[in-house]
């Protein structure tokens, strides 16, 4: 597989007009004080692909400059850089993940991501009715340990590897140097808290309330940000004590695994359907064009997992079980095979560029 | 239907930039019943005010984002300097004086600040920057508004003011289409200036006006300026001037606001359309000097200039919007501007030649100058000789026009038989009280607020 066509493509529309608009800023500045993606646009004169797929990726569409900009339509320079900026991000993740074009499907196309989401449901479903385990506990009896590893590691390991080749590529074009722990301590942070959402001075960003700042945003994006590390530390953790401690689920209430995966997964659950209600709300013009059914179809894929979880943990011990374990692995499986190429990509590719961002401020 | 009620309002302000709004929000928070009347449509709401970016303010010690002091006397001395003395020192000292206070209040009523812009150093002590910029400040001052219950209304024109024995009684307004008259017991002008009435900068300025570029707002047509003017009220300001700068060329006709400022005179030579230089590039840093060039450029022939540089001075100032023409030789450059090339490269070699010796240095007054050169260069004289060659055309830009409303300390306006009882003035259409000539960085906004924060509180005592 060859990334090189990524980098050797001429400018797409996409880049030449986020580049006519971020010119446009660079001689205005208004916006300094919002969030990194300006600092970073005003250390340049003239912007290469690479720089402008940079600036995207530092955009955390908060669309506070936006709201602010005395050059949006109906003024002739038509200004609408959160969109601009979305689109080249949308665009770029495509080019990054392989095989390219499945980006477009599932960033773009809500139905593909639902399709995908049947289809592993059904998955489950035709592996519990075929592979029925001779014995095991909870949902061991329904599905065993070996099989779901069977499933899940290649399906955990794959996006994965895709990943880590089109941050490859990414760290490429934007002339990403090696990282040091700095880096790595400034973008932690930063992601952590969301800065970039919180407009600049704690006031938080233009979402579903227009031009008056909100925390609901962030704060949603937090729960779910949150609550998909608690979830995933639940499984990790699980993991360890079944090969380390030789301790087999079902787990107890107080076990590692619950004590991390049911908070988890209600902060998964209220945040993602959080973050699916603002999105009804807001302007969906400053968005990336033709990507909204796919953005949903993925906030509604998350909230998903951690609402099957939750109800898989309520109804242990009844005949529900395998139906719900069906539907909650099948969720699972279809959030991490379609990670490079669904909207779950933004989270590594913005990392990315809030290390390089942070190169750069010491550079 | 316009649905809105033609009787009851306490205090009507006519004009939605940050001045009528600073009135409409002091007013609304004493109770009394305002009605705000935009000229413009929402998307263009708030006047000049939308292209600002910053708040001159004094203050003792460090202040929000203002680093240091800048006290009443050094803000009062740099006015002087700009406006050569032609200043209202009451009302100046007023305005400076209550900006300290001001300040609080912008942030208590929404308005962000951010540190001064990257290439703006220059004004950290001095000026407060918004975040985001004017429009920000005017969003954050319409969604006060809103909260305090207040009724506004956009492209809402207000045609003609009733005053009758001093005192005024109504309004007449076209609104979605209708011509209403709403009575009020107080009323706040605050619509601006004229300068986006072509005609008006015309027969005031002269012919060559028509070429101008307006930087800002396309609906200060001064409509309700010239019927206070009509019906005797006292004026202040000179009727023929207007703040006009040298700016990008290719700047749309309105609105084009800050980016299409050029900072790269100091380091050019200018011609006119004939290849011709007229007047000292190099005289001043640009911040002293930039103000002038709009004259300068508007007494050439079109009312053109065209700023020339070779490619060591090509980053030395702030990018424009657009980018410049560019060639390898002058004469390939004089074909892409338009300008006679034969002459063009004489003059750029008589430049050339009258170059002296010396230490080109860009941040400061370096002193090469040319010799033997009319006109001459007195500072960064540095021969273009370096391609690419580049060109930007200029053009004057008007800001503000200085013809406004006399008023007092409490922001009254005055007619033919004295003060008005219930008439208060305040932003760019009294300005000219204060601003003779010149101006200030960030001054418009600080009389905006202050005098429209008065006008607001005077108007509601008035009827509470």
């Amino acid at each position: 597989m060859s990334f090189d066509a990524a980098t050797q493509s001429p400018p797409t529309d996409t880049i030449s007009e986020a580049r006519r608009q971020v010119e446009i800023c660079n001689a205005c500045r208004y916006c300094e004080g919002f969030c990194d993606a300006f600092p970073a646009m005003f250390a340049e004169r003239v912007f290469g692909e690479g720089d402008i797929v940079q600036i995207a990726n530092l955009c955390h569409n908060c669309r506070g400059c936006y709201y602010s900009c005395q050059y949006t339509e109906p003024h002739e320079f038509a200004l609408n850089l959160p969109q601009a900026l979305a689109d080249v991000r949308v665009d770029s993740w495509d080019r990054y993940g392989w095989p390219g074009g499945l980006g477009a499907l599932f960033q773009r196309r809500g139905v593909a991501l639902s399709a995908a989401l049947v289809a592993g449901i059904a998955l489950l479903f035709l592996a519990q009715a075929m592979l029925t385990p001779a014995n095991g506990e909870g949902f061991y009896a329904v599905l065993s340990h070996t099989v779901m590893v069977a499933i899940f590691l290649p399906a955990f390991l794959f996006p994965m590897v895709v990943l880590a080749l089109g941050l490859r590529a990414y760290w490429r074009d934007v002339g990403g140097a090696p990282v040091r722990w700095t880096h790595l301590r400034r973008a932690a942070l930063r992601a952590g808290q969301l800065k970039n959402l919180d407009g600049g001075q704690g006031q938080g960003c233009n979402f579903e309330k227009g031009d008056r700042y909100s925390q609901a945003r962030r704060h949603a994006h937090q729960a779910t940000f949150w609550g998909f590390l608690l979830c995933f530390a639940s499984t990790s953790s699980a993991t360890l004590m079944h090969y380390l401690l030789g301790l087999e689920a079902p787990y107890g209430l107080f076990s590692l695994p619950k004590l991390l995966g049911v908070p988890g997964g209600l902060l998964l659950t209220l945040g993602a359907f959080g973050l699916a209600g603002l999105k009804l709300k807001a302007d969906p013009q400053l968005g990336a064009r033709n990507a909204w059914g796919g953005e949903m179809a993925f906030v509604l894929l998350l909230g998903l997992t951690g609402l099957t979880g939750l109800i898989l943990y309520a109804v242990s011990g009844s005949g529900a079980v395998p139906a719900m374990l069906a539907l909650h692995l099948g969720a699972v499986l279809t959030l991490f095979l379609t990670t490079p190429y669904s909207k779950m990509a933004h989270g590594f590719y913005r990392f990315a560029a809030l290390v390089r961002d942070a190169q750069q401020r010491q550079a | 239907m316009s649905g809105i009620e033609t009787a009851g309002w306490d205090v009507i302000v006519a004009g939605g930039g940050n001045a009528a709004l600073c009135a409409a929000i002091e007013a609304a928070e004493t109770g009394a019943r305002v009605l705000v009347l935009e000229g413009a449509p929402k998307d263009y709401r708030g006047g000049n005010s939308r292209h600002t970016r910053n708040f001159r303010c004094m203050h003792r010690g460090p202040l929000s984002v203002l680093t240091d002091s800048y006290g009443e006397d050094e803000y009062f001395d740099d006015l002087i300097r700009v406006t050569k003395g032609e200043t209202d020192e009451t009302l100046a000292r007023l305005a400076i004086r209550q900006s300290e206070d001001c300040l609080p209040w912008m942030e208590r009523h929404g308005v962000r600040f951010q540190p001064s812009l990257s290439g703006t150093l220059s004004l950290s002590r001095t000026n407060a920057f918004f975040l985001g910029g004017g429009k920000a400040l005017v969003n954050a001052y319409y969604n006060t508004l809103e909260d305090l219950g207040v009724t506004v209304r956009y492209e809402a024109q207000v045609t003609h003011v009733h005053i009758e024995n001093g005192q005024f009684e109504a309004l007449d307004v076209t609104l979605d289409g209708e011509s209403l008259r709403i009575s009020g017991r107080a009323l706040v002008l605050a619509s601006g200036g004229f300068q986006s009435d072509i005609d008006w900068l015309a027969r005031a300025w002269g012919p060559s006006a028509r070429n101008f570029l307006i930087r800002g707002t396309r609906y200060n047509r001064g409509v309700v300026l010239a019927d206070m003017l009509d019906q005797g009220a006292e004026s202040v300001g000179d009727p023929t001037q207007c703040h006009a700068v040298a700016i990008d060329g290719r700047a749309p006709k309105y609105d084009g606001g800050i980016v299409t400022r050029l900072d790269c005179v100091p380091f050019s030579i200018v011609v006119n359309r004939d290849g011709d230089r007229f007047y000292d590039e190099g005289e001043d840093v640009w911040p002293k000097r930039y103000a002038i060039w709009g004259r300068l450029v508007a007494a050439q022939p079109d009312q053109v200039a065209y700023s020339i540089i070779d490619s060591r001075s090509v980053e030395l100032f702030m990018p424009s919007v657009f980018p410049p023409e560019k060639a390898d030789t002058i004469a390939g450059l004089a074909d892409k501007l338009g300008l006679p090339a034969d002459k063009l490269a004489e003059t750029v070699e008589a430049f050339n030649e009258a170059c002296g010796e010396g230490s080109f240095s860009p941040q400061e007054l370096d002193g090469l100058a040319t010799e033997g050169l009319e006109p001459p260069k007195t500072n960064w004289a540095r021969p273009i000789a370096e391609p690419p060659f580049y060109g930007y055309s200029l053009r004057p830009g008007v800001t503000f026009t200085y013809l406004g409303l006399k008023v007092d300390e409490t922001a009254r306006v005055s007619g033919p038989d004295g003060r008005y009882a219930n008439i208060w003035a305040a932003g760019e259409m009294m300005a000219g009280s204060i601003l003779g000539q010149g101006y200030l960085a960030g001054f418009g906004m600080t009389i905006g607020t202050v005098f429209g924060r008065i006008a607001g509180q005077e108007a509601a005592a008035h009827v509470v």
